[in-house]
């Protein structure tokens, strides 16, 4: 790792100490256009968010549900490339000191080739990367050029990764792991998979970095029902439903309530809300 | 064969910090082509069936249920046709794998047969199948209807509607047929949708992929299933000639036709391996489906290998007259047989297929698939290279009854 200062490391050492969750809103970059997008980062620094997770638009998302599809597609329509990705980030990294994660499928990062990819993202300030299409056993050349230019690639395990495997990914894992919480697309949901409670011990048997669980994270009680289990938790498609339906002039207040309340879920001694 | 095995990381352009050779040891690699680019959920699932399909090649018995259907259920071996009236008005001499005669019209029942019995021996009672033409989706619903499992196919809606026949085919034998809206609304998306299905659905769900494409094994597993084309002919050529081909073609979506006719022939040097893409309204159009010919690396339903992408890493949009070809990837086989310069690709047009399309129902009696009519459209080129009286085998894949319509539209010709 070079000098930079490692902002994962630091706020989750912050959570743990204060035994909270991290909360973890995620964006499509330019969604829902160039400009709501950064004010949207913004808001959500400045609601509670402990990190943000930015996603650059992929014209074949495969692990993404409906929700996300759709903006992906509308983000793509609007020619969002990852430069856009790069100046949200620089953007936010400029007002924010929390850690900012992007999120892309391999072929955008490929095209733009990895060693300058994790370089560039560097520069942008951002901390880490998530590659949804690209597992452990391929990662070995990109895990070298993003330790290099000093960003973690983050890694991902879900319900259906046996012991040994968990226990393999987690001797590499870096900054956090990404703990998928159920067997499928993203998309919000009405409950968590019963699964759940069962696959974090796992992963927490296993591997020893923070672990932060996304997909299906749709509610305040979601993110409650993660203490305790949990370092983090990422909220995506039900922000982005929330956004498509929400008026433009009350976006902005209404985001802000929205992670407010998956913040206030986070701490061991908040009431349960009653969703 | 240079830069055949040297780059086998699997992604290589991380500099020289990157030991060479580093991937070379994993399994489905085909040079620096290959891999399992998916998501972590179908790893495990991607693992149980390299071990079920190995289990299953080392099983004497499924081999032989497996060779008794081929033969009694769909029809192999399948003729090798010398077209005497093509030959003549082309100045070669033409012999026709007659894939379009197995059960189904195409060579899609190899494969389909296959993974179907696969699923089976496997304890997975629900297969899902993505389809472009509908070949592969029909040989797919009527694999399963014979062994008794449940089949679910992704279609695009464009699809859906050119390919109208097959549709009610897939419904008919008890397959469930699910239309897919978004994207390209073609094969592409098609896949993204079976895709989408398995990583919700991997340990209940068998996948069987109808092309050579995808994350290993599925590559090495498709073409294993269609070799059974090129050893066929290589030896019925051989019995009727008493020699080897001057070349090879097959046309080229996937690939799964290509690579099982071209397996076969990869060690005899002397054989001229021609894939043939669909070049639809022409390259600088870029109303294309000329992966190999026109695509740049990449990493697409997660495999690296030839991809149509824009400069930003997007999959662009395709267009053939051929569903079957309409596809902005390709097999990773064939991208190593381009490599390594084994195997040639070139692209055809709408425009000439279908006057191949038409020309072979009227000089042989046969009426192609517009798939394997692109290969047909490439012999006035392949005459004029090789000369006088080549001996050209080319793989007619399937039966053209599905394209009536397309032709119709396309040409105007009711006749």
């Amino acid at each position: 790792m070079s000098d930079r200062p490692d902002r994962l490391a630091a706020t989750f050492t912050r959570l743990r100490s204060a035994d909270e969750v991290g909360l973890f809103p995620y964006l499509t970059a330019g969604f829902p256009d160039r400009a709501t997008c950064r004010d949207l980062l913004d808001t959500m620094a400045l609601s509670g968010a402990d990190g943000l997770e930015l996603g650059l638009p992929f014209s074949d998302p495969l692990a993404d549900g409906a929700t996300l599809q759709r903006a992906n597609a509308h983000a793509l329509g609007q020619g969002v490339v990852l430069a856009d990705a790069f100046e949200l980030a620089a953007s936010v990294r400029e007002r924010h000191a929390l850690p900012i994660v992007l999120m892309s499928y391999l072929n955008p990062l490929f095209a733009h080739g990895l060693q300058r990819l994790a370089q560039d993202a560097a520069a942008a300030g951002v901390d880490g990367i998530i590659v949804p299409d690209l597992p452990f056993e391929e990662s070995m050349p990109f895990e070298r050029a993003c330790t290099a230019a000093g960003v973690h690639l983050i890694r991902m395990v879900a319900p259906t990764t046996g012991a040994e495997r968990l226990t393999a990914i987690g001797a590499r894992a870096s900054g956090f792991v990404y703990c998928v919480a159920l067997v499928g697309t993203t998309g919000a949901r009405p409950a968590l998979a019963p699964e759940l409670p069962r696959f974090l011990a796992a992963a927490r048997r296993a591997i020893q970095t923070p672990l932060v669980v996304g997909f299906g994270i749709s509610t305040p009680g979601h993110v409650a029902a993660l203490v305790g289990h949990a370092d983090g938790a990422i909220v995506a498609s039900a922000l982005a439903d929330l956004i498509e339906r929400t008026d433009a002039r009350e976006l902005l207040p209404t985001v802000a309530d929205f992670v407010r309340e998956l913040k206030a879920a986070t701490r061991p001694s908040s009431p349960l809300p009653t969703h | 064969m240079t830069g055949a095995f040297k780059a086998a990381g699997a992604l290589t352009d991380t500099g020289p910090d990157v030991p060479v050779g580093e991937a070379t040891a994993r399994p489905g690699y085909f040079g620096e082509f290959g891999g399992q680019f998916v998501p972590e959920v179908l790893m495990p699932a991607l693992q149980e069936l390299e071990v079920g399909y190995s289990a299953a090649q080392m099983d004497a018995k499924f081999q032989a249920e497996y060779a008794r259907l081929a033969r009694s259920f769909s029809g192999r071996p399948t003729p090798l046709y010398e077209a005497l009236r093509l030959s003549d008005a082309l100045g070669l001499r033409v012999f026709l794998k007659r894939e379009d005669l197995a059960h189904t019209g195409a060579h899609k029942i190899n494969n389909a047969l296959g993974q179907a019995m696969l699923a089976a021996r496997m304890g997975k009672r629900r297969v899902i199948a993505e389809t472009g033409a509908g070949q592969h989706g029909v040989a797919t619903a009527t694999a399963c209807a014979m062994l008794g499992l449940e089949c679910v196919v992704y279609m695009g809606a464009d699809d859906v509607l050119r390919q109208a026949l097959n549709v009610e085919r897939m419904r008919l034998l008890g397959a469930e047929v699910r239309i897919v809206d978004s994207g390209t609304r073609t094969l592409k998306d098609a896949i993204n949708e079976a895709m989408r299905d398995w990583v919700t659905s991997p340990r209940t769900t068998f996948y069987v992929l109808g092309s050579a494409v995808g994350p290993h094994p599925y590559p090495t597993l498709v073409r294993d299933f269609q070799a059974v084309i090129g050893r066929e002919a290589r030896s019925q050529l051989l019995d009727e000639t008493g020699r080897l081909p001057e070349a090879v073609v097959a046309c080229v979506g996937g690939g799964s036709n290509a690579i099982g006719i071209f397996a076969p022939f990869v060690d005899d040097a002397s054989v001229r391996l021609v894939g043939i893409e669909a070049g639809g309204r022409g390259r600088g159009t870029g109303e294309h489906a000329a992966t190999l010919v026109a695509g740049q690396v990449g990493v697409l339903h997660g495999a690296r290998s030839f991809v149509l992408q824009d400069k930003h890493g997007q999959i662009v949009g395709t267009h053939s007259v051929s569903a079957g070809l309409d596809y902005p990837g390709v097999g990773p086989e064939h991208s190593h047989l381009k490599g390594s310069g084994r195997a040639e690709y070139v692209a055809v047009d709408d425009e000439a297929a279908l006057a191949a399309f038409r020309q072979l129902s009227r000089l042989e009696g046969i009426i192609p698939a517009l798939e394997p009519a692109h290969a047909l459209a490439y012999l006035p080129k392949l005459a004029t290279r090789l000369g006088p009286g080549a001996l050209v085998v080319v793989n007619l894949s399937g039966r053209g009854d599905k394209d009536l319509a397309t032709y119709r539209e396309a040409t105007g010709d009711e006749q």
